[in-house]
């Protein structure tokens, strides 16, 4: 499999009143066609930024402040505006995490539809609304032709995010940015628009990268994952791999924190302290004033990636098995 | 349907009120014969037309004769010119609401558009200097904007008359000096002088509004749908600023007409403000009264108008209505 998106070396700052933050840095990863990519961490910690700077849509005072950005092999951090625009909403889409708040209260979720397959596909006005209509039986809303004319305070959440995700595939891109597309909506409706999405892309071989800080959501629905600590990615590599054999004590952390209803456990494992915040960075290992297997060298160095099997980790420790036994 | 019944209900309490407190008036500001007979009048003369004019029934009694008067149209007669008060009235009316309407033209038509364009374009020296300028809008006392504008158009440059209507051109009742040359020559000082304050806080309005939708998700999620930007401004986010945009400009409207006092002062308007300055002045206490009653209807049509658009413009009203009847 070929990249789709390929990430390399992303720095995106924010120009604080008084001083430059560094929100994501040093951030390498890519997406393989029909792939779903998992990008997991603390709230915070750079998810979001990474997504929206895919996107094109860093808004001041957030901006790239390095590193490379291609998709299907074209560089398109560069591109214009214009460019971009025309490449958002047909080759990359995004699904938002409140569906309560993407979508314009003031216009029928058919306008909506119609408005956005016809900035970028040459189809006239009734064969727009016609694919508005199949976009939205195949999202699994009932009666779609009359819910072409629904506002969207007439839908409940779930229903919602359904037309969330007509208005992403309605183009047939080729990635989907999906930041939390559950986070906002009832547990019970998460499952069901997970897999919903997940088939979607299965049968259309659409790519996603996957933002949540949700660990069942990663063990349920993705490939590969990465995870995000302070702004850098500590680890990535195959879900597999990750959920029972992970090299960085975070990201060990993290997988004992999902709870095992075979196991009956009272107490769920936590990971101590707080990630800090990027007015506030540490030095070394960012992970390090947290860590059950730090030492001097990890709060003056900051670990270079290794690669381990089919996976990349942040740690000096990495590979050493006795200490990652030893936890 | 049911939404405008339960609209209007609201309009005739309103007005009820509204006379109420109107026809209280006569009865705290002294005895009304005291100024019709002579002062030479018997006894016997003041007990006569007391009872002629109703005034020995009880209060309550009093005030729906008042109502049903007022019904019919009839709201007395003025103590300080001996006419019947709503002739008074429909002969000044014309002049009234045609300033009225013009200045809310003028300040609609430049503020709504100037405040979006200060939103969109929030750098520009041109937005920051509008900005400025709408400050010194808001702050400035409109009889001083008149008499500078008087001095400036009229007294310096000769372009403009300083006071009256100029021709007027009737038509049964109604006069207007929309139709000639020196009719609207005349109307250009008065309606500028009384709009720029509305226009001022039209555009501030416009502008803060603007911004608060352009942070929006839903617009958020326009932008990653890939839509044109133009659609985006004004398809989403102008419909999304207009709701609160709308009742302000109502509301201000029933300010303008009813406290156009000042500038029918300044610019010797022959309008309603003149009337009732020049009423309160004398103690005209039933021209008061029913200048009171006309600006309450007047606050009460415009705000119907505003309920209906929002109707319009809202979806979401449209259900609440629907809701509240149900219930």
């Amino acid at each position: 499999m070929s990249a789709l998106l390929k990430v390399e070396s992303l720095r995106v700052e924010i120009a604080a009143r008084t001083r430059i933050l560094t929100a994501i840095d040093e951030v390498s990863f890519e997406i393989s066609e029909g792939e779903i990519l998992g990008v997991v961490g603390e709230s915070g910690a750079g998810k979001s930024v990474t997504g929206t700077a895919v996107l094109g849509l860093l808004e001041k005072p957030a901006y790239q402040a390095g590193g490379r950005i291609l998709f299907g092999g074209q560089r398109i951090d560069t591109l214009g505006e214009d460019a971009l625009r025309t490449l958002r909403g047909k080759e990359i889409a995004a699904v938002f995490q409140d569906p309560l708040t993407s979508l314009d209260p003031l216009m029928t979720i058919g306008d909506q539809l119609v408005e956005t397959i016809q900035t970028h596909l040459p189809l006239k006005a009734g064969e727009a609304l016609e694919r508005a209509g199949q976009l939205l039986a195949e999202v699994g809303i009932p009666a779609p032709r009359e819910r072409l004319r629904s506002y969207p305070h007439e839908l409940s959440g779930g229903m919602r995010q359904r037309v969330v995700l007509a208005l992403a595939f309605c183009c047939e891109p080729r990635l989907i940015i999906a930041d939390e597309p559950t986070t906002a909506l009832d547990v019970s409706i998460q499952a069901q628009i997970l897999d919903l999405l997940r088939r979607m892309c299965r049968e259309r071989g659409t790519a996603v990268m996957l933002v949540t800080h949700d660990m069942g959501v990663i063990a349920e629905a993705t490939d590969r994952v990465a995870v995000m600590y302070a702004g850098r990615i500590v680890e990535i590599g195959p879900t597999a791999t990750l959920l029972v054999g992970a090299s960085h004590p975070y990201t060990r952390g993290l997988m004992a924190s999902i709870p095992d209803m075979r196991r009956r456990e009272v107490e769920l494992t936590q990971i101590p302290g707080s990630m800090p915040r990027p007015d506030a960075p540490v030095s070394g290992c960012a992970f390090h004033p947290r860590c059950s297997i730090a030492e001097a060298r990890c709060s003056v160095e900051r670990p270079d990636d290794v690669v381990i099997g089919p996976s990349r980790v942040a740690c000096w420790f990495a590979g050493d098995t006795s200490r990652s036994v030893a936890r | 349907m049911g939404f405008v019944l339960g609209r209007l209900g609201q309009t005739v309490l309103v007005l009820l009120v509204a006379a109420f407190v109107s026809f209280s008036l006569f009865r705290y500001v002294g005895d009304p014969v005291n100024n019709m007979v002579g002062q030479t009048a018997s006894l016997a003369d003041r007990e006569a037309m007391r009872a002629a004019l109703g005034l020995d029934d009880p209060f309550v009694i009093q005030f729906f004769r008042f109502v049903g008067h007022a019904l019919q149209g009839d709201f007395g007669i003025s103590y300080r010119y001996g006419q019947p008060v709503s002739a008074l009235i429909a002969e000044r009316f014309p002049a009234t609401l045609e300033l009225a309407l013009i200045s809310m033209l003028i300040a609609t038509g430049l503020g709504v558009p100037l405040g979006v364009w200060t939103a969109l374009h929030r750098g520009h020296w041109l937005s920051q200097l509008l900005l400025a300028a709408s400050l010194i809008g808001v702050a400035l006392p409109t009889f001083l904007i008149g008499i500078a504008l008087i001095l400036t158009f009229s007294v310096w440059l000769g372009w403009l008359p300083s006071f009256g209507r100029g021709q007027v051109v009737s038509f049964g009742w109604w006069s207007t000096g929309l139709l000639s040359w020196s009719g609207i020559r005349a109307l250009v000082l008065p309606s500028v002088t009384l709009g720029v304050f509305q226009l001022a806080l039209i555009m501030r309005l416009a502008r803060a509004e603007m911004l608060e939708v352009m942070r929006a998700d839903f617009i958020r999620f326009a932008r990653a749908r890939g839509l044109r930007p133009r659609a985006i401004e004004y398809r989403h986010a102008l419909r999304n600023t207009l709701v609160p945009v709308v009742t302000m400009i109502g509301l201000q409207f029933g300010n303008v007409f009813a406290f156009s006092i000042i500038v029918e002062t300044v610019f010797q308007w022959p309008g309603l403000g003149l009337l009732v300055i020049q009423a309160i002045q004398f103690a005209d206490v039933p021209l008061l009264a029913a200048y009171l009653v006309l600006i309450a209807l007047c606050f009460a049509l415009i705000n119907l108008a505003v309920d209906l658009l929002y109707v319009a413009i809202d979806p979401r009203v449209k259900a609440a209505g629907l809701v509240g009847r149900a219930a």
